[in-house]
């Protein structure tokens, strides 16, 4: 049982390609977690405009993409779209299929916090003379932000986890190094290696959620 | 100071203002008045355009607020407002409520909008409070604050809607100090409230309103003790019970 999972000398083996793909998955990270955020503000900012001729098309975006599943989005973009002549490579398909798929969720989320802050709020700027886009820097989105902090930060949680979908495009995020560490030496070890690693790499954001979780019960 | 004439307001099919005319002179004192649902807090929300008039027009201070080639923003500067649920920033201290304005709107630096923030602080007697955040003030010092972000970029008419109607009974008080003082440094204001005794200290005319028009108008004693009108009658003997 030990020697099958978890073998020290194939860990040893392993243990610089994991270390790899790590590397790999936190550049993922860094890239699809700030994109997809970036995406949700847009889509957020667009929903404050009460005009039908952006509504709509948004709200039918937000559910599109949250309906299509990511790992089929990724297979279309980089399985398909080449019929089409298309080739974009893995990284790149990545970055758009989670730019889709998680904007669509930090979108949401945005929103949420967007329409809690009180109308009172944005009327007592625009009354000292402020702009609506200096209200909406200034005073909108620091209080819309800190209402959804714990739904943005287990939205990232989850993006983070999502990067593993990046293995079926050949990326060499640390799922992918963990199964070709797993085909060189015949051992489940590394699989395992990576299990720990992820959980290494993500239980800290989970105790940081678990407080704020607690912090906005006690807040209520 | 302020000229409206002919104000109408329309929300879908409901008429909340139907034609009111409101001048108000340099450092005079009006106090409205009138039941919930009467236009008045929509009236005060039309003289800084919070509200945009269906028809009419609205000068303040020479500016006229519904011609849209004026800068908004640059005149409301010189017009204060102040809300009955107080509408300060949870996010940051009384100072950054008070300077915030000074330094996105009147381009002060960071230095200048703290020096006069300070003073607007000091002058509602809440100088040592600069640090506090909204939630770790009472409501009435909550309010003073509010007072202090309107004050502090030095307007020509100040704009009350209902300023004590949120406080405990006991921290009103302080609030009508702070608009006493306010009143006796030569500020035009305009007050929409229940605070009789206030309006009969300090109000040089008390507007009753119903239904979307001014029934009557005139100094306080005449409104308050003898008002001509069966409605007016009717308001005051009724919040005067209270």
């Amino acid at each position: 049982m030990i020697d099958t999972f978890f073998n020290a000398t194939i860990m040893a083996q392993a243990w610089p390609i994991i270390l790899a793909g790590l590397g790999n998955t936190l550049a993922l990270s860094l890239m699809v977690v700030p994109l997809g955020l970036a995406g949700g503000m847009a889509l957020a900012l667009l929903s404050t405009l009460r005009s039908p001729w952006v509504r709509w098309p948004l709200m039918a975006w937000v559910d599109f993409f949250r309906a299509f599943p990511p790992l089929v989005l990724l297979i279309f973009l980089y399985a398909g779209l080449p019929f089409a002549g298309l080739e974009l490579g893995g990284f790149a398909c990545v970055g758009i299929a989670f730019f889709l798929n998680t904007g669509a969720y930090y979108g949401e989320v945005l929103r949420a916090g967007i329409e809690s802050v009180a109308p009172g709020q944005i009327e007592a700027a625009r009354s000292t003379g402020l702009t609506r886009l200096q209200a909406l820097i200034w005073i909108v989105l620091p209080q819309a932000v800190r209402a959804v902090l714990p739904d943005l930060l287990s939205n990232t949680l989850e993006v983070v986890k999502l990067t593993s979908l990046a293995s079926v495009v050949a990326l060499p995020e640390l799922l992918f190094q963990a199964r070709q560490a797993q085909s060189l030496t015949y051992n489940p070890t590394p699989i395992v290696a990576a299990a720990v690693v992820y959980f290494l790499l993500l239980w800290p954001l989970v105790r940081l959620l678990s407080r704020l979780e607690n912090r906005a019960v006690a807040a209520r | 100071m302020i000229q409206a004439k002919g104000i109408h307001k329309q929300f879908g099919a409901l008429h909340v203002l139907k034609g009111v005319d409101l001048d108000v002179a340099e450092r005079e004192l009006v106090f409205i008045i009138g039941p919930s649902g009467s236009g008045k807090s929509t009236m005060l929300r039309c003289l800084n355009r919070l509200e945009v008039p269906t028809a009419g027009s609205v000068v303040v201070d020479g500016i006229d607020l519904l011609d849209p080639r004026t800068d908004l923003n640059h005149a409301r500067q010189r017009i204060g407002m102040v809300f009955q649920s107080f509408n300060l920033y949870p996010h940051m201290t009384a100072l950054g409520n008070v300077t915030l304005a000074l330094r996105k709107v009147a381009g002060k630096s960071r230095a200048e909008a703290d020096e006069i923030g300070h003073a607007a602080l000091a002058r509602v007697g809440l100088a040592e409070r600069a640090d506090h955040r909204p939630g770790q003030l009472s409501g009435g010092q909550q309010q003073r604050v509010a007072i202090a972000r309107a004050i502090a970029l030095e307007p020509r008419v100040m704009l009350f809607d209902e300023p004590t109607s949120a406080l405990d009974p006991e921290l009103v008080g302080s609030v009508l100090g702070v608009m006493r003082s306010l009143r006796e440094s030569g500020m035009t204001m305009v007050v929409v409230s229940h605070e009789m005794g206030f309006a009969r200290a300090a109000a040089d005319r008390v507007l009753f309103m119903d239904d979307g028009l001014i029934v009557e108008q005139g100094p306080p004693a005449q409104i308050f003790e003898a008002p001509v009108h069966a409605r007016t009658r009717g308001f005051i003997s009724q919040i005067q019970r209270h």
